[in-house]
């Protein structure tokens, strides 16, 4: 597989200076997607699901299209399974909300890890006030990963979930997920992944997995913003009550009663991110047409050379050293801060993340305040990392340090 | 522009060695502030004197060198002066940094214009402006007593 032509798939970086480091925040688009959502709205375009003309059976059909898409590529049972969310921080809050409005009562445990995204956390902390339910969190080891040993150390009798996230978005740790979901299920307790970062970057198989959730924010995966996805078991999607009433997510309605729509329009309320849906269609051959092995080939090769060439430059630290890592690279440069360091790369076009990350409660055990973040797509090369690397020379020069 | 005007040597000196980084013994007006976008946090101490003045003014924190420096200029420049003086010059600040070409309060000398003015560099980093400012909204809110966290989110 050649990866040197992939950027001329993404028409940001024609006649752009630009090196961009921050895939795991946003990744860019590839013409293919762009040129999708264009045709749609010139020439497709119509609500889907609602009306009898020829415009909206078509636009139905590519939505549901997009649907079985997903499914095949995520290898989940049934595209019933597969709910259009607008972010995977609206899919966990969905996941969160009525699995805790039917399930969760005072005093049960909710088990997330010290790793997760504010997205898998906050929506958690809502049913703190709401139900009284207690949060727990693994612990993150010295290499920045948490261990099933980890998890199980925290799962108690009141443990109703266990929601953890796939990759790390700030130590690029994977996590043993196939065995917390066995470990979890022997006790009875279902699995949320966070798979944000795991979706982009790694091969996904929910009959494999048999986690519970799953959830995806496309706009990392070389899709457009305003789009999540929920993979959930049909089981939990029949179980558990709707998250927003409106229209297309109804059966019957009356003065007196309401009925709710089949899966998975009982969890699609209201007009969807038509284009968008129709759109991603594109992202997933994308990446089918490069092959998720070959993917996963390219980011590893990248990763292994970038931490070699920050391990030897003095004073850069990386956070974290897991075993097995995805395609983050997160480090510190004694005596600057990550957000100077942001400030002067970007002089060079060197685009990469300062801050917390919306990890503040790993920063804070990690003890650092904040850290800068380089984070890989396809489109990345060596040279990519080079340039990273001079520009982080170059800072060290401007603070005087060797 | 040049990078090496936001990161002037004042600007690097003063991030590397802030000067007033301690906790004021009996101060008796504080504040903080603080940065969610990047979770800098700042703790801003005065002690008054009976007739307003500032007998001595320190911060707390962390920081990028823009938010050190800013800290470390400012705690420097508001000794000696009433609050009256202060919060003239505090506004004189933030307007440059808002949209002043220059600063016009007279109660500044011309060699802490000319210190100030090595913080203007920012005006050309939106995202950098609140490094700069931080301190000085929660100067504000320590003068005021008004016991409010500044949250730079909340300012504009």
């Amino acid at each position: 597989m050649n990866f040197s032509n992939i950027k001329k798939e993404f028409p940001i970086f024609n006649n752009k200076n630009l090196i961009y480091l921050d895939s795991a925040n946003s990744s860019q688009k590839p013409q293919s997607v762009i040129d999708r959502i264009n045709d749609f709205y010139s020439n497709e375009f119509s609500n889907v699901g609602r009306s009898i003309h020829a415009l909206s059976i078509a636009a139905t059909n590519n939505y549901e299209n997009t649907r079985v898409s997903v499914q095949k590529y995520i290898n989940a049972k049934d595209k019933d399974e597969i709910v259009f969310t607008k972010g995977a921080t609206e899919a966990i809050n969905l996941v969160a909300n009525t699995f805790g409005q039917k399930y969760l009562k005072e005093g049960d445990e909710i088990l997330l890890t010290e790793l997760e995204h504010h997205s898998n956390y906050v929506p958690w902390h809502y049913l703190r006030n709401l139900k009284g339910v207690k949060i727990e969190f693994a612990e993150v080891n010295n290499d920045g990963e948490v261990t099933v040993a980890g998890i199980e150390k925290k799962i108690s009798s009141k443990t109703k979930m266990i929601s953890v996230t796939h990759l790390s978005n700030v130590t690029g740790a994977i996590l043993p997920i196939k065995e917390i979901t066995e470990l979890a299920h022997l006790k009875g307790i279902p699995v949320l992944i966070d798979g944000c970062q795991g979706a982009p970057h790694l091969k996904l198989d929910m009959q494999d997995l048999d986690c519970d959730f799953y959830t995806i924010s496309c706009h990392k995966m070389y899709g457009p913003t305003g789009l999540g996805i929920l993979y959930a078991k049909k089981k939990w999607l029949e179980e558990l009550p709707p998250y927003q009433g409106g229209g297309g997510m109804i059966k019957e309605v009356k003065k007196d009663s309401v009925s709710y729509g089949d899966l998975p329009n009982k969890y699609e309320a209201g007009t969807m991110a038509t284009a968008q849906i129709v759109a991603f269609d594109q992202s997933i051959k994308f990446l089918e047409k490069i092959g998720m092995n070959n993917v996963i080939q390219h980011e590893k090769e990248l990763m292994d050379y970038g931490q070699e060439i920050l391990r030897k430059n003095n004073s850069v630290k990386l956070v974290g050293n897991p075993k097995e890592k995805g395609a983050v690279l997160s480090f510190t440069i004694e005596g600057v801060h990550p957000h100077d360091i942001a400030t002067i790369l970007d002089e060079d076009g060197v685009a990469i993340r300062a801050g917390h990350h919306c990890c503040q409660i790993l920063h804070e055990k990690l003890g650092i305040a904040a850290s800068a973040r380089a984070s890989l797509g396809i489109y990345n090369t060596k040279e990519d990392l080079n340039q990273l690397n001079s520009s982080i020379n170059k800072c060290k020069k401007i603070f005087n340090l060797k | 522009m040049n990078i090496k005007e936001l990161y002037q040597e004042i600007i690097l000196e003063h991030g590397k060695n802030p000067r007033n980084l301690r906790k004021t013994d009996n101060f008796n007006k504080d504040a903080k502030g603080y940065n969610p976008l990047c979770g800098d946090s700042v703790h801003v101490y005065l002690k008054l004197d009976e007739k307003k003045k500032v007998e001595d003014a320190s911060f707390e924190g962390s920081g990028c060198a823009i938010s050190m420096a800013s800290a470390s200029i400012m705690t420097d420049l508001v000794k000696g002066k009433d609050t009256k003086e202060v919060k003239e010059i505090i506004n004189d600040f933030l307007g440059m940094i808002k949209e002043n070409p220059e600063l016009k309060s007279k109660i500044l000398k011309d060699e802490e214009k000319t210190k100030l003015m090595c913080l203007s560099g920012v005006k050309q980093y939106p995202m950098r402006v609140k490094c700069a400012t931080l301190s000085w909204h929660t100067l504000i809110s320590a003068i005021d007593n008004s016991h409010e966290e500044i949250n730079t989110e909340k300012l504009y």
